[in-house]
């Protein structure tokens, strides 16, 4: 088409007009589409409304399935259930040990000969040396900076009273991030080494990012049991995906030139893996680790629903009975952990490249790796003496809760009528309507319209696998809270675009914006998204706007992110042709800015849809009615099949979405020669 | 090209179609109050010392209408850096540039698009081609920005198009060009708002060298068709060479020498000028005037008979080197006016092919 219009000579008005009218033929089909079955819904009612008799039983199904799995399969010298309970036992004994160092310390009592029975209690770390050696593992690794940012953090969680319950997420974090990098390393170099694992793993990984954490909160909860150990396992199915990508992206990202040199060096394939492609590939594994221990933080307040404690737990229940100051004040710490522990393993990251440069590194980090052991042993023995020193005493606390408290009644009291008025406006003149065409539309349009969008954007094995995703919630009988699923999200994806594309513009274009910008985005990076939902709360009490507000704040991110990115990735010949072309800056943003970085900017916009699914996951807690919703209720009702179904669901909604989007992109791409 | 070389030296002493006047371009933490501080002449080693990096220092050109000024110098000589002052696609930290005698540095961004969409072109290393556009929208772009009828753009579009060559790939999108394809299109697009300076960045350093000399030659036939006044920046001396008037050698952000290619070779200013020069074929630059056992200057010289054997004196030495031979006694070499104004004998063609080491044979 593109040839056509530009071969044809340009006579009069009339061509024009009908080549203007030929481009919008691909409306054609479409409506057509909706206008029969419109037609023929007022004739048949099952093409209106999916008929509940023919609702298939999956949930029975995956009931029955999770039933044998956990009562009947056998392998002979043991059971399904024993082979994941021995598991759980196996994973408790480094997190027991994690507790006894940094909580409960340890009890003491064996038999000697001689002596006869001794008993004790070996205290736990003293928080004076945590603080201590984590500033010595900053100021290892970066210098006084870094010691500063990482050891004040520390110091917040003693001085605002959240050491014991901070400790007890800490722990459990030690333990999860070693075994989600082991586990996301080793799945990693099996899909680097075997196609047919990549191709079997791939898809597992879509899944496991995709499905929100609830739905597989239960299963395991039914094959680990209630307990911190559980909670740790589901963390690490959550934050392997990245860990898992990153090892694969780094192995395969490896250039040519290296392994020339290395194979010709006469390195065996062992030899060839281990000093030149896990090397070469650090660099992105380390991104993958850093990526871990954030989800990994992401996932503590989740975790705390099937048995973990410590700070997620406060959260959670602060939340629950809407005490939004404790709420606040725990859920702060959780974000203060996050950016010690973000920091840290970045500068990991960044250390392992300077290392070569200097050669005094060995001595330095004996010396501190000797002054922290110093640390540990003079505050451990100092705290038998002094109470202070082995546990921050409580008549030093500083808490925020009553401030906070008193900011959500001050709110209350004096912005009530702006905020209801808003949120009122919001309601009736966007929210509800669209709700109501949303539910209205007849599934069997909504489905035939995406199978036509995916045949037109990726031939017919794309429109058939969306016709598949899009159709497991009718079949299932989710249909309508998946479509007040869609509604939130895509309401939520509209405005995060609407906002977050011209910011991102904005700051494209001024450095000064752009800096100050990373580090917003950096901070919002690391929140947990159950942080979100307390201020909005605050502000607009629970319901449909407080999640709005919650999830375009949440999915506003990668919106930014990548229109910014996108813009500077504009090969800078480029932009100078167009300047010496003599366009404006209008023009260099409208002309060329803008077309070229419209692949990323639509990249952004499908990460911004899968936060925001999974952020309307998380809003069913402060009640609305979606997937989310009976995903939750599944949870506190150990409904398997249920849950199971309704996170499949928005696996679907997200599988739809990123496959259309992908497809478009990937179009995109090639009309602009960029493929 | 010696036609040209001639109207350059006439329009010479008129006012120049571009000039640098005393241009600097200083990288650094504020650096146009470093250069103030330093009475806009600081010297090499307080810019070493203050950590302030002089991509372009003291810069003086003159750039005649209708010139090929070939600005030449290894990478990281600060070229590139100069040929962006002078379009002010980078502001220059001090001094002027003069075109047409306004001061572009100081010009107002409106006006300053305005001259860029009218009198300025400019082809890139690397084209800088939009890659979302087919050929023909490339090169219509600048008409586009300017707001031109889309019939004309199009239509002046077809009109260089054919004048690079490349009317048989007008729909096709940069991606699917080769590199030389490319920088045609590249060129094409500079041309067609008919710009009276032509700036060349490096406009063949990215393409193989066989494409490179066709694409020389290129050049060369359309600027005897259109007569612009050129900027052409370089690292290759023999490119510089081939194609250009003047010659102005950069080096550490300092234009070291400017000149003909002839003066350069016979009369290098330096050692880091010699380097280069001493390993052209001096033949292909020395022309005939230079190496001449010149006649006495008399008031009615002998002009040159129907038939007898002769070169002109702009001839370059292997240009008339097999005449020469051809005749055991001297040939005679005339001027433009068809005066006789000296001989060229067989010893002076043979030191100049041989000798190499940049000194001039004595006459």
């Amino acid at each position: 088409m593109s040839s056509a219009t530009i071969d044809l000579p340009l006579h009069g008005n009339g061509t024009q007009l009908f080549r203007k009218l030929r481009r919008l033929t691909f409306l054609f089909w479409p409506a057509a589409i909706v206008a029969f079955f419109v037609i023929l819904g007022q004739q048949y009612q099952w093409i209106d409304v999916y008929p509940e008799q023919w609702v298939l039983p999956v949930q029975d199904w995956l009931n029955q399935a999770m039933k044998w799995l956990i009562h009947e399969c056998s392998f002979g010298l043991f059971t399904f259930k024993e082979l994941t309970r021995s598991l759980a036992w196996l994973v408790s004994w480094p997190f027991k040990l994690g507790m006894g160092l940094l909580v409960q310390g340890f009890d003491i009592s064996f038999q000697l000969p001689l002596l006869g029975r001794i008993e004790g209690h070996l205290p736990h770390v003293s928080w004076l040396g945590v603080v201590g050696c984590v500033s010595l593992l900053g100021h290892y690794l970066q210098g006084w900076k870094l010691a500063l940012i990482s050891g004040g953090c520390f110091l917040y969680l003693a001085v605002f009273g959240q050491w014991v319950s901070a400790m007890e997420t800490f722990s459990s974090i030690l333990v999860a991030v070693p075994l989600g990098v082991l586990f996301g390393l080793i799945l990693g170099i099996i899909s680097y080494w075997s196609k047919t694992a990549e191709i079997l793993i791939r898809p597992l990984l879509d899944m496991m990012q995709t499905v929100p954490i609830f739905a597989y909160l239960v299963p395991i909860l039914f094959l680990f049991g209630f307990g911190p150990v559980s909670a740790m396992l589901g963390t690490v199915i959550y934050a392997v995906p990245p860990m898992v990508r990153c090892t694969h992206l780094g192995l395969q990202a490896v250039p040519d030139s290296q392994l020339e040199a290395g194979i010709t060096s006469g390195c065996s394939r062992i030899q060839l893996f281990i000093k030149i492609k896990l090397p070469s590939a650090l660099h992105q594994i380390m991104v993958g680790i850093n990526q871990v221990i954030m989800l990994t933080l992401n996932m503590v307040i989740i975790a705390s629903m099937i048995g973990a404690g410590g700070l997620g737990y406060d959260v959670l229940t602060a939340l629950r009975r809407l005490h939004i100051g404790r709420g606040l004040e725990a859920g702060i710490a959780i974000v203060v952990l996050a950016i010690a522990l973000d920091r840290l393993s970045q500068a990991i990251t960044q250390s392992r490249r300077r290392k070569t440069a200097s050669s005094k590194n060995e001595g330095i980090r004996h010396r501190h790796s000797l002054t922290a052991l110093g640390l540990l042993f003079a505050t451990l023995a100092l705290g038998a003496e002094f109470q202070w020193i082995a546990l921050y005493p409580e008549d030093w606390f500083i808490s925020t809760a009553p401030f906070w408290d008193g900011l959500m009644s001050w709110i209350n009291i004096h912005l009530y009528d702006v905020l209801n008025t808003l949120r009122s406006f919001l309601l009736i003149y966007l929210l509800v309507p669209l709700k109501k065409f949303l539910l209205g539309l007849p599934w069997s349009v909504v489905i035939a319209v995406l199978a036509y969008a995916g045949y037109r954007l990726g031939g017919w094995r794309l429109a058939l696998l969306i016709a598949a995703a899009a159709l497991f919630p009718a079949i299932t009988g989710y249909w309508e809270k998946t479509m007040y699923t869609v509604y939130l999200c895509g309401i939520g994806v509209c405005i995060a675009a609407l906002i977050g594309i011209p910011i991102g513009i904005l700051a494209a274009g001024n450095d000064r914006l752009a800096s100050g910008l990373q580090i917003i985005l950096d901070t919002l990076q690391t929140l947990p998204a159950f942080v979100y939902l307390m201020p909005c709360v605050m502000l607009f009490r629970v319901g449909d706007v407080s999640a709005l507000v919650a999830i375009v704040a949440y999915a506003v991110v990668p919106a930014i992110r990548y229109t910014l990115h996108g813009i500077r990735l504009v090969p800078i010949p480029v932009l100078e042709a167009s300047t010496m072309s003599g366009c404006r800056k209008r023009q260099i943003l409208t002309k060329v800015q803008f077309p070229l970085a419209l692949p990323q900017i639509m990249l952004g916009i499908n990460q911004t849809i899968m936060l925001a699914l999974s952020m309307v996951v998380i809003t069913s807690l402060i009640g609305t009615s979606d997937l989310g919703q009976e995903v939750y209720i599944a949870l506190t009702k150990a409904d398997i099949g249920r849950g199971m179904v309704a996170g499949l669901g928005v696996a679907c909604i997200a599988t739809v979405s990123d496959r259309l989007i992908q497809a478009a992109t990937a179009r995109q791409k090639l009309k602009l020669g960029l493929a | 090209m010696n036609l040209n070389r001639h109207t350059a030296q006439q329009t010479q002493k008129s006012e120049p179609k571009l000039a640098c006047r005393n241009v600097w371009k200083v990288f650094g933490h504020r650096p146009r109050r470093f250069l103030a501080r330093h009475d806009y002449n600081p010297s090499d080693q307080v810019l070493a010392e203050s950590n302030y990096i002089g991509a372009a220092r003291r810069v003086n050109l003159d750039i005649a209408l209708g010139e090929i000024f070939v600005i030449m110098g290894l990478s990281g000589s600060g070229k590139s850096t100069l040929v962006r002052c002078m379009s002010r696609l980078h502001d220059p930290t001090h001094g002027e540039i003069l075109f047409d005698g306004q001061d572009l540095s100081t010009v107002k961004e409106k006006d300053l698009i305005r001259i860029r969409r009218h009198k300025m072109g400019m082809v890139f290393q690397h084209f800088g081609l939009l890659p979302h556009r087919n050929v023909l929208e490339n090169v219509a772009f600048p008409l586009e920005v300017q707001g031109t009828s889309k019939r004309k753009r199009l239509e002046r579009a077809r009109e260089v198009i054919d004048l690079v060559g490349l009317e048989d790939r007008i729909d096709n999108l940069p991606n699917e060009l080769s590199g030389g394809e490319q920088q045609r299109v590249g060129i094409a697009r500079s041309l067609a708002v008919e710009p009276e300076v032509w700036f060349l960045d490096e406009p063949f350093s990215a393409l193989d060298p066989l494409i490179r000399s066709e694409m020389q030659d290129e050049f060369l036939r359309l600027q005897r068709l259109l007569h612009k006044t050129i900027v052409f920046i370089t690292h290759d001396f023999d490119e510089a060479i081939r194609l250009a008037d003047r010659i102005a050698i950069m080096k550490d952000g300092e234009i070291i020498q400017t000149g003909t290619p002839e003066e350069l070779l016979t009369n290098p200013a330096d050692a880091y000028v010699s380097e280069f020069t001493s390993r052209i074929p001096r033949g292909k630059v020395i022309s005939a005037q230079a190496v001449m056992d010149p006649l006495p200057q008399t008031q009615d010289q002998t002009l040159i008979g129907e038939g007898s054997s002769h070169v002109s004196a702009e001839a370059t030495i292997e240009q008339c080197a097999q005449q020469v031979f051809s005749q055991p006694e001297p040939l005679a070499v005339s001027d433009p006016k068809g005066r006789i104004v000296g001989t060229l004998t067989q010893e002076a063609v043979v030191e100049t092919l041989f000798s190499g080491n940049g000194s001039r044979p004595e006459a």
